[in-house]
C-alpha cells in the first residue's frame, strides 16, 4: 500500500479522453517519476491529485484517506505540497514573509483569525522560517522583496516554502522546464540533498530525460492519458514500449 | 394582452438607452480589456450635443417688432433667432425644431474626437496597470467630465424638445387590431427604439462584413494570437473606443427629448449600464444587447401599478410589510434580477468562459 | 508599548494621538482676525468630519489596501450605520453609547449578507457586484424601505418618539452620559482662539482607537494572509489556506468600520438620508483612501484630512472672495483669473477633486505617502551620496 493509491481514474474533457483507468500507486519515501510526451495527460492527473480537477471516476487516496472533493487547501493540509511549473511565490512580500506564511498554515489550519500578535514578535515560527532558508543557503535575503529574485532564487524559494511545512509529499510540476543546463544542475542538487535530509516522498512531473534518470527511483510512462509501465529507471531505459512512445509516432 | 404589450413598449426606450451603452461598455472591455467607468459620461456628453445645437441653433438678438405691442401698448421687442436671418423665415424655425435629429450629425465627430482623446491621451497607459487602477481613473474621469459639464450647464435638467412631428403619441393598439387608445406610445419613443434599432445593427454589420471588424473580432476572441499576426492592432482598437464613444454620445443625444439632460444622468445610467453588461455576461456584444432590452422591459413592468396589484393579490400580501416592497420593487429589480444571474450564472446569459476571470 | 512590537509603530501612533488631540490647534494656525483665518478649519463640524472620514478610510484600506478588493459599496454601510444609530435615538434616548454599538453591530451583520454574496466574485466583478448591492440599498432607503427609513425626507427624532431611556433631565441632542456632543470650551490665547468641542474629542478617541486595532491587524498573521489574497491567491490555496474566510473577515471587519463611522455621524447630527448610501459616497471614500496611500497606515488618514480640508476651504471660496484676493491685477487680467478659478471653487470643488483624483492616479499610483517616501528617500540619498544601498529601504514594510 503506497502512500498516494490512484485508482481507475477516468477525466474527460468533451470529446477528448484526458485520463483513461489510470493506476498509481507511489511508495512512501522515494521518489517517484511520471514522465511522457506531451499531451500524455500528466498534467491533468496533477490537478486531480491536488483538488484542482475532480475525475470522472475512480479513486484518489493520500495516506489511507480519499482525497477526491476536497479543495486544494485541504489537500495540502493532509500533507501534499505543489511546486509549479513557473514558481508561485508571494512577489509583493518580502522572503522571510513568503515563508512565514505557511508556517502559519500548518499551525493554525486553513483559517484562524489571528489578529492580536504581530508577526515579527512571533519568535518561533521567525526562527522557523530563518532555519529553513538558512537549509536553502537564502537567510541573507530574508528581507528582500521576492519580487526582486532571480529566477532561480524563486525556485529555491518556492522549494522553502513547501518544506518549511513538513509536509509528507513534494509534488514537483516540471520544476526544470525552460532552465539553463547549470540551474537544472543546481535544481536536481538541491532535490537530491531534500531526500538525503528529510523523510518525504517525491512525485515529480518532468520532461527532462536527464533530471529523471537523476533522480527518480520509480517511473511511471504515461502516454494517451494511460500508464504505459511502472518500473526501476534501469528498466525503463530499454524498454521498446517506451522507446515508441516518445521516439515513434507522437514525438 | 394590450396591457402586456403596453409593458414591453414602455420598456423598450430604456432598453434602447441600456443596450447601447451596454453595448460600447462591451466593445471597450472586449477589445482593450478596460472597464470604463467613463462611459456614462459619455452618453451624458452626447446628451449635452444635442443641448448644445439646439441652444445655437436658438440662439437670438432682440428685434423691435412693430406689428406688436407689450403690455404697456409699447411695440414689442421679440427674439429674433440669426438662423432666421441666415436661412430664412421658413428653413431657420425648422432647423431650430430639428435640433435633436440634426446632432446626431453634430455629434458624430464631436465623439469621435472626444473619445480618440481618451485613448491616446489617457487610456492607453493603463492597459498594463491592474484593474483597480483602471477602474480608478476612469472614476475620476468620470467625476472630471461630469463637473466641467456641471460648470457650463448648471446644475438643472435642461429641456431639450423633440421635433413638433414627433411630439405626439401613436395609437399603437389600433395597428394591431386592439381597441383605440388601448396602447398609447409617444412617437418620439418609438424613434428612438427605431433609431437604436439601426445602430446596433450598423455596429453589428460593421463588425460582421468589414476586414476590420473582423480583426476587431478576432481581437476580443483573442488578443495575443492576433497581435502574432503582426497586425497593428492598437491603432484598430483606438477607432474602436472612439467607435464605442460615439455609440454611447448618440444614444444620449436621441435620449434628450426623453429625459431632460442633467450632469449626473451619466453615472445614473453606468451603473445601470455596467449591471446590463455582467448580466449579459463580459464581453458578449449579443448579450449586452439582449440584455439591455430584457431588462428595460422587466424595470417597465415591476414599475407597472396594476401588475404589482396583482402579484400582492394572488400571494395575499395584502396589507403586510411585503405589500409596500413589492410597490416599490420597480427601483431594485434590476439589481435584484443581476445579483442573482450573477451567482447563478456567473458568466451572465452569453457571456465566454474566461473573460475578465480576475 | 501596547503590544506594539516595532519602534516604527508606536512612533507612528504617538504622532497620530498628538495630532488627534491638538487637531484643534493646529487646524486653527492663523490669529482669528487675520486674513489667513480664511484657511483655518479648526471647526467642530469639520475636525469631526475628518475624524469619521479616517475611520472609514482606515476600514476601507482593510479590505482594498492589504486584500485589493477594491468595494464600490461601503457607502451602505456607513447609511446602515446611521440609520441604526438615530432609530437608538428614537427608541431609547439621545445617549450615543447604544446607538454607536448598535451601528457597528448591524453594519457588520449587513456586511456579512453582502460579504458573502459578492465574494463569490472576484476582480471586477466583486466590484461590479458591491455597486450593485450598495445602489440597491440606496434605492431601498430612498424609497422601498419608507417605514425605516422615512424615505426623501431623512430619518430624525421627533418629540413623539418613545426614548424610553431619556429621564426627565436628560439632554435633548445626543451625549454621552449628559455630557453632550455639541458643547465646547473655547481658548483665546491673544489673538488666536481656539475651541475644544466634545464631539470631535470623541471621534478622535474612537478613530485612535479604530487606527490602533488597524496597526495590530496589519502586523498580524491574519494581515499577512490578507495581503497574501492581494500577492498571490493561487499560491495561498496551495499553502493550506482558504482565501474565502480570510476576505470575508477583511470584508465584515471594514463594514464595521463604516458603520462606526455612520454612528458616529449621527452622533454629531441626529439626522440621516439615504443620499449617504449613493455610490458617489463609496467613490469618496475610495478617493481618500487612494489618495493617501492605499496599503499603507497612516495613507488613508492622510488622504481624509486632505479632502475634507480642502473641500472645506475650496467650498468656501467664492467669486466675491476672489475678487478680493486678486484685486492687485488690472481689471482685465483680475476678470480672466477670477473666472478661471471660480470653475475650479465653490460649486466646482469637485471639479478640482476629480482633477486632483486623476492626477495621482496616473503619476503616483501610491498614493501621497509614497510620493512623500519618494522624497525622502532623493533626500537621505543626497546626504549619503548615494552610498546607501535601496535594499533596506525596499524591504521596509509598508507604513
Amino acid at each position: 500500500m503506497g502512500i498516494l493509491e490512484v485508482k481507475g481514474v477516468n477525466k474527460r474533457f468533451g470529446g477528448l479522453q484526458a485520463l483513461g483507468d489510470v493506476n498509481l500507486s507511489v511508495q512512501e519515501n522515494t521518489v517517484h517519476a511520471i514522465i511522457g510526451p506531451n499531451g500524455a495527460g500528466k498534467s491533468t492527473l496533477l490537478n486531480c491529485l491536488v483538488g484542482k480537477l475532480i475525475p470522472d471516476s475512480g479513486s484518489v487516496s493520500f495516506d489511507g484517506q480519499s482525497v477526491l472533493g476536497r479543495s486544494p487547501f485541504a489537500i495540502n493540509q493532509m500533507g501534499i505540497s505543489r511546486v509549479f511549473q513557473t514558481p508561485e511565490i508571494f512577489s509583493d512580500l518580502t522572503v522571510l514573509e513568503n515563508v512565514m506564511i505557511p508556517c502559519f498554515a500548518r499551525r493554525d489550519g486553513t483559517f484562524k483569525l489571528n489578529g492580536i500578535r504581530s508577526v515579527m514578535s512571533q519568535n518561533d515560527m521567525r526562527a522557523k522560517a530563518m532555519a529553513m532558508l538558512e537549509d536553502v543557503n537564502m537567510a541573507d535575503k530574508a528581507t528582500m522583496h521576492a519580487a526582486a529574485m532571480s529566477r532561480g532564487d524563486k525556485r529555491r524559494l518556492e522549494m522553502a516554502m513547501c518544506l518549511v511545512q513538513d509536509p509528507k509529499m513534494l509534488l514537483l510540476d516540471e520544476p526544470t522546464a525552460g532552465m539553463a543546463r547549470a540551474d537544472t544542475n543546481n535544481t536536481i542538487d538541491l532535490l537530491k540533498e531534500i531526500k538525503e535530509k528529510r523523510n518525504i516522498t517525491i512525485a515529480i512531473i518532468e520532461h527532462d530525460m536527464h533530471v529523471v534518470f537523476s533522480l527518480a527511483e520509480r517511473i511511471t510512462v504515461l502516454a494517451q492519458g494511460t500508464p504505459l509501465v511502472e518500473d526501476t529507471p534501469e528498466n525503463i531505459k530499454g524498454h521498446p514500449k517506451v522507446q515508441e512512445a516518445y521516439l515513434g509516432g507522437n514525438h | 394582452m394590450d396591457a402586456f404589450l403596453l409593458q414591453i413598449l414602455n420598456g423598450l426606450d430604456k432598453g434602447s438607452a441600456y443596450a447601447l451603452i451596454a453595448l460600447g461598455l462591451t466593445l471597450i472591455f472586449g477589445t482593450l480589456g478596460v472597464v470604463n467607468f467613463a462611459h456614462g459620461a459619455l452618453f451624458m456628453i452626447g446628451a449635452f450635443c444635442a443641448v448644445t445645437l439646439s441652444r445655437i441653433l436658438g440662439a437670438s438678438y432682440e428685434v423691435i417688432d412693430p406689428t406688436k405691442t407689450d403690455f404697456l401698448g409699447n411695440p414689442a421687442k421679440v427674439q429674433m433667432p440669426y438662423v432666421n436671418d441666415w436661412f430664412g423665415p421658413v428653413a431657420g424655425p425648422a432647423l431650430q425644431d430639428w435640433a435633436v435629429p440634426l446632432a446626431i450629425l453634430f455629434s458624430i465627430p464631436v465623439m469621435l474626437l472626444v473619445g480618440w482623446i481618451m485613448e491616446r491621451g489617457l487610456i492607453k497607459h493603463f492597459y498594463k496597470r491592474p484593474h483597480a487602477d483602471q477602474i480608478l481613473v476612469t472614476f475620476g474621469l468620470a467625476i472630471t467630465l461630469q463637473e466641467i459639464i456641471r460648470n457650463f450647464y448648471g446644475a438643472n435638467p435642461i429641456q431639450t424638445p423633440a421635433p413638433e412631428a414627433f411630439t405626439g403619441s401613436v395609437d399603437f393598439g389600433v395597428w394591431l387590431g386592439f381597441a383605440e387608445n388601448a396602447i398609447i406610445y409617444p412617437e418620439w419613443r418609438l424613434v428612438y427604439f427605431v433609431f437604436a434599432g439601426i445602430v446596433i445593427a450598423g455596429v453589428f454589420a460593421f463588425l460582421q462584413f468589414t476586414t476590420f471588424g473582423m480583426v476587431v473580432r478576432a481581437g476580443m476572441a483573442d488578443r495575443e494570437t492576433v497581435g502574432l499576426l503582426g497586425i497593428n492592432i492598437d491603432k484598430k482598437f483606438t477607432i474602436m473606443f472612439g467607435i464605442a464613444a460615439a455609440v454611447a454620445g448618440l444614444a444620449g443625444v436621441m435620449y434628450a427629448p426623453i429625459n431632460s439632460p442633467n450632469y449626473h444622468m451619466g453615472m445614473d445610467f453606468l451603473v445601470l449600464s455596467f449591471v446590463v453588461v455582467v448580466v449579459g455576461g463580459m464581453g458578449s456584444l449579443p448579450g449586452a444587447v439582449l440584455a439591455g432590452f430584457l431588462l428595460g422591459i422587466l424595470e417597465s413592468f415591476f414599475s407597472n401599478s396594476s401588475f404589482k396589484g396583482w402579484i400582492i393579490e394572488n400571494l395575499y400580501l395584502d396589507g403586510t410589510f411585503l405589500a409596500s416592497f413589492i410597490q416599490g420593487i420597480d427601483q431594485i429589480i434590476i439589481y435584484l434580477v443581476a445579483i442573482v444571474i450573477l451567482l447563478t450564472r456567473p458568466r451572465g446569459l452569453m457571456g465566454r468562459k474566461g473573460v475578465m476571470e480576475d | 508599548m501596547f503590544g506594539l512590537s516595532s519602534k516604527h509603530d508606536r512612533t507612528i501612533l504617538i504622532v497620530a494621538t498628538l495630532f488627534m488631540l491638538l487637531a484643534p490647534v493646529i487646524f486653527n494656525l492663523f490669529p482669528e482676525n487675520s486674513a489667513l483665518a480664511f484657511f483655518n478649519g479648526g471647526y467642530p463640524d469639520l475636525m469631526q468630519r475628518f475624524a469619521i472620514f479616517a475611520i472609514l478610510a482606515t476600514g476601507f484600506n482593510i479590505l482594498f489596501g492589504l486584500t485589493g478588493y477594491l468595494s464600490f459599496g461601503h457607502a451602505a454601510f456607513l447609511g446602515v450605520g446611521s440609520y441604526s444609530a438615530v432609530w437608538m435615538f428614537k427608541l431609547l434616548g439621545y445617549n450615543v453609547l447604544p446607538a454607536i454599538l448598535l451601528s457597528i453591530v448591524v453594519a457588520g451583520l449587513f456586511s456579512v449578507v453582502i460579504g458573502y454574496i459578492s465574494l463569490r466574485r472576484s476582480g471586477i466583478y466583486f466590484s461590479i457586484l458591491t455597486l450593485a448591492f450598495a445602489e440597491m440599498s440606496y434605492r431601498l432607503a430612498y424609497s422601498v424601505l419608507t417605514p425605516l427609513t422615512n424615505g426623501e425626507t431623512g430619518l430624525q427624532v421627533y418629540n413623539s418618539d418613545p426614548q424610553v431611556l431619556a429621564g426627565a433631565n436628560s439632554p435633548t441632542s445626543p451625549h454621552l452620559f449628559g455630557i453632550e456632543m455639541s458643547s465646547a470650551f473655547d481658548i483665546n490665547l491673544g489673538p488666536w482662539q481656539f475651541t475644544f468641542p466634545v464631539g470631535y474629542y470623541l471621534c478622535a478617541i474612537l478613530m485612535l482607537i479604530s487606527f490602533y486595532i488597524a496597526i495590530r491587524i496589519f502586523r498580524s498573521p491574519f494581515g499577512l494572509m490578507l495581503r497574501a489574497i492581494k500577492s498571490n491567491q493561487t499560491r495561498m490555496t496551495y499553502t493550506g489556506l482558504n482565501p474565502k474566510p480570510y476576505t470575508l473577515a477583511a470584508f465584515v471587519i471594514s463594514g464595521m468600520y463604516a458603520g462606526l463611522a455612520g454612528g458616529l455621524l449621527a452622533s454629531m447630527d441626529p439626522l440621516t438620508g439615504a443620499e449617504r448610501m449613493q455610490w458617489t459616497a463609496s467613490g469618496e471614500v475610495v478617493i481618500m483612501t487612494v489618495l493617501g496611500g492605499a496599503g499603507t497606515l497612516l495613507g488613508p488618514i492622510l488622504g481624509a484630512g486632505v479632502i475634507k480640508y480642502l473641500e472645506n476651504v475650496f467650498s468656501k471660496m467664492n467669486e466675491t472672495l476672489l475678487e478680493t484676493w486678486f484685486a492687485f491685477l488690472p481689471d482685465s487680467l483680475q476678470h480672466a483669473v477670477v473666472w478661471v478659478l471660480s470653475k475650479f471653487t465653490g460649486e466646482g470643488w469637485h471639479l478640482t477633486l476629480g482633477l486632483i483624483f486623476m492626477v495621482v492616479i496616473i503619476f503616483l499610483p501610491g498614493g501621497l505617502v509614497e510620493g512623500g517616501q519618494r522624497i525622502g528617500k532623493r533626500f537621505s540619498r543626497r546626504k549619503s551620496s548615494g552610498n546607501d544601498d535601496d535594499n533596506a529601504a525596499a524591504s521596509e514594510p509598508a507604513e
